[in-house]
């Protein structure tokens, strides 16, 4: 410590300050490259796995979406049939039929898959905002700061599946909302909004999603560093104009992940919507789950892969609007 | 209480105000599940939903039945076996990863994305292409095999980002002390490195093991002719529903938050004597 400041002393003729011998050895922190256990060894495993179960199935989606569908599976083959048969219906190209330019069914359940999540996502973001500015915030103890922070974070840590399933003797037309509901005298006959309906379905995704949201948003707001809060009361700003002009803007990287983490997640979704939603609605996902089940590879892959971009294309959009490397 | 401000109060009605958005928020997130655990209690003639009829552990003992639609048993052992050994390969890997990632080499960008897509590919693209890769080339699927290759993928990058935390705020002089006193890296590793990180393991490890237990979707396709126990849960799902469902539930969130538990105190034990 004494080193660190007599090199600041050194600094007051106006002079550079000369390095201390502390600040070498920070930078040392990354170890010298002859030291350690070489960096072939140590990566190749994991590079070797990546390689196998993530990049080699990912390239097999690409590639067989041009296959050629047989009886028994598929054949090599570079036809964009498939393609065809994604983006144009029937009556497509035809103005005299009552289908000309509707989008096909294919891409009319991804753009609900998107609107979903879009609409997930927002109500995650409404609801769990708060609850990370109030355990980074407002609370003050430490000890309660990760008590409360990780009974929050307990679900995400159980089966999301069993999660999804709790939701069923909530709903229905004798399920324990509408029961309440009526016996409280708020409503006095069940009504629909808490059957087997777009809204519970709706809910149910909030309520399984919006925790993954809530650890990066909490963990951006608790590095806010508190002199600058401060700071800015002291030179007079209003609590509102400290929360605009401060905590939102460096909160948006934590909630730029969340929000893509949550994205990725409900893109894939398929389970929650057979479970709360009797199947009643297709996403994406239940799509390549079906056209797999039929043996048609090579649609179940071209779905997959128009997935992945509107998917890629989301996260850039997120990514825009939030500049995450700016930010940190 | 002469000493209240206006701001003051103020400050306490905001907490107070979180406080009891938070307690609704609780509820929300817990309360289907506590409506589960209860009703998984119904008594033998009760259904899936209120009113209970009477409080027995009826459903419990259909559960352990061997008459059990499928076998939710073998299903049971499968996913501890799966999750053990992506528990391990998980901690094994992020640490190696994360060690690797201590100094710069040539495509380490591309290798820390690559990580990170594990994170971002939708698990049914993963289990799509692997299963019609697998298909194609004649090889049968397994939980053990394309099942295990999945998961790691899936978890790998969750233990890497506690693992490159966990090497973030290492500090290297106690090695480079280890080697000017003629310490060889095996030596260096096993005597200081590893009783530093061992707690970061094992919290890379328990995310390994839970991610991996309940982990669906990546596994849809790629099991094989054996079930692991989420897939089990989804199959009974598409049969009728009964409160045995919620009784496994219940087991099953029980079983899941004291192998928590038992994480954190490991990990409370070795963090004390690392430091």
């Amino acid at each position: 410590m004494q080193q660190v400041v007599r090199a600041e002393h050194t600094g007051l003729i106006g002079s550079q300050p000369s390095r201390s011998p502390l600040a070498d050895v920070s930078e040392t922190k990354i170890v010298n490259r002859g030291q350690g256990f070489p960096v072939g060894w140590l990566i190749a495993p994991a590079t070797l796995w990546l390689f196998i179960f993530l990049v080699i199935p990912l390239a097999g989606i690409i590639v067989f979406s041009f296959w050629q569908s047989t009886r028994s599976g598929m054949v090599p083959d570079f036809t964009f049939k498939y393609y065809g048969e994604y983006f144009i219906s029937e009556g497509f190209l035809d103005p005299s039929s009552g289908k000309f330019l509707t989008p096909s069914v294919f891409m009319r359940t991804l753009g609900s898959t998107i609107f979903f999540a879009g609409e997930v996502m927002l109500f995650c973001l409404i609801l769990g905002y708060p609850v990370a500015y109030f355990l980074a915030m407002v609370v003050r103890s430490f000890q309660w700061k990760m008590a409360l922070f990780l009974l929050c974070m307990v679900p995400f840590w159980t089966s999301y599946l069993i999660r999804a399933v709790a939701w069923l003797p909530m709903l229905g037309r004798r399920g324990l909302i509408n029961n309440l509901l009526v016996s409280t005298g708020i409503i006095d006959k069940p009504i629909s909004l808490f059957l087997y309906s777009e809204f519970a379905y709706t809910m149910a995704l909030v309520q399984l999603y919006v925790v993954l949201c809530i650890g990066p948003m909490f963990f951006s707001l608790a590095k806010i560093d508190r002199s600058i809060l401060e700071a800015a009361r002291d030179l007079g700003a209003t609590p509102f104009q400290i929360f605009r002009e401060i905590i939102l803007p460096l909160s948006l990287p934590g909630v730029a992940i969340g929000m893509i983490f949550i994205f990725v997640l409900l893109m894939g979704e398929f389970a929650t919507a057979v479970v709360v939603y009797g199947g009643k609605i297709g996403t994406a996902g239940t799509v390549i789950l079906s056209y797999y089940g039929t043996a048609n590879y090579p649609f179940a892959s071209v779905n997959a892969l128009m997935l992945m971009i509107s998917m890629m294309i989301g996260v850039v959009i997120i990514l825009k609007i939030v500049n995450i490397r700016k930010e940190l | 209480m002469a000493s209240w401000t206006p701001e003051r109060r103020r400050a306490t009605w905001i907490k107070s105000g979180y406080s009891v958005y938070y307690a609704i928020f609780l509820v929300f997130i817990y309360g289907p599940m506590i409506a589960m655990f209860v009703l998984s209690f119904q008594g033998p003639r009760g259904g899936t939903s209120f009113p209970m009829r009477g409080f027995s552990l009826h459903w419990y003992n259909k559960l352990i039945e061997p008459s059990m639609v499928g076998d939710m048993q073998g299903a049971l052992g499968r996913s501890l076996i799966l999750a053990i050994i992506v528990m391990i390969i998980t901690a094994l890997f992020s640490t190696m990863l994360a060690m690797a990632f201590r100094k710069r080499f040539w495509g380490s960008g591309v290798l820390f994305y690559t990580i990170m897509a594990g994170l971002m590919v939708p698990g049914i693209l993963l289990s799509l292409g692997l299963a019609t890769l697998m298909k194609q080339m004649g090889i049968p699927t397994a939980w053990w095999s394309s099942g295990l290759g999945v998961h790691v993928v899936w978890t790998l990058p969750f233990g890497f980002l506690v693992m490159m935390a966990v090497f973030n705020r290492f500090d290297s002089l106690l090695e480079e002390a280890a080697r000017d006193m003629g310490a060889n890296e095996w030596t260096v590793f096993k005597e200081i490195t590893l009783p530093l990180i061992l707690p970061g393991m094992v919290a890379a490890g328990l995310f390994g093991f839970t991610l991996s237990y309940d982990e669906f979707p990546r596994t849809t396709l790629l099991s094989g002719e054996f079930n692991t126990l989420p897939l089990d849960i989804n199959a009974s799902m598409t049969q009728r529903i009964r409160p045995t469902l919620f009784a496994l539930g219940t087991a099953s969130t029980v079983f899941s938050i004291f192998l928590i538990a038992l994480f954190v105190v490991i990990y409370m034990i070795l963090y004390r004597r690392s430091r």
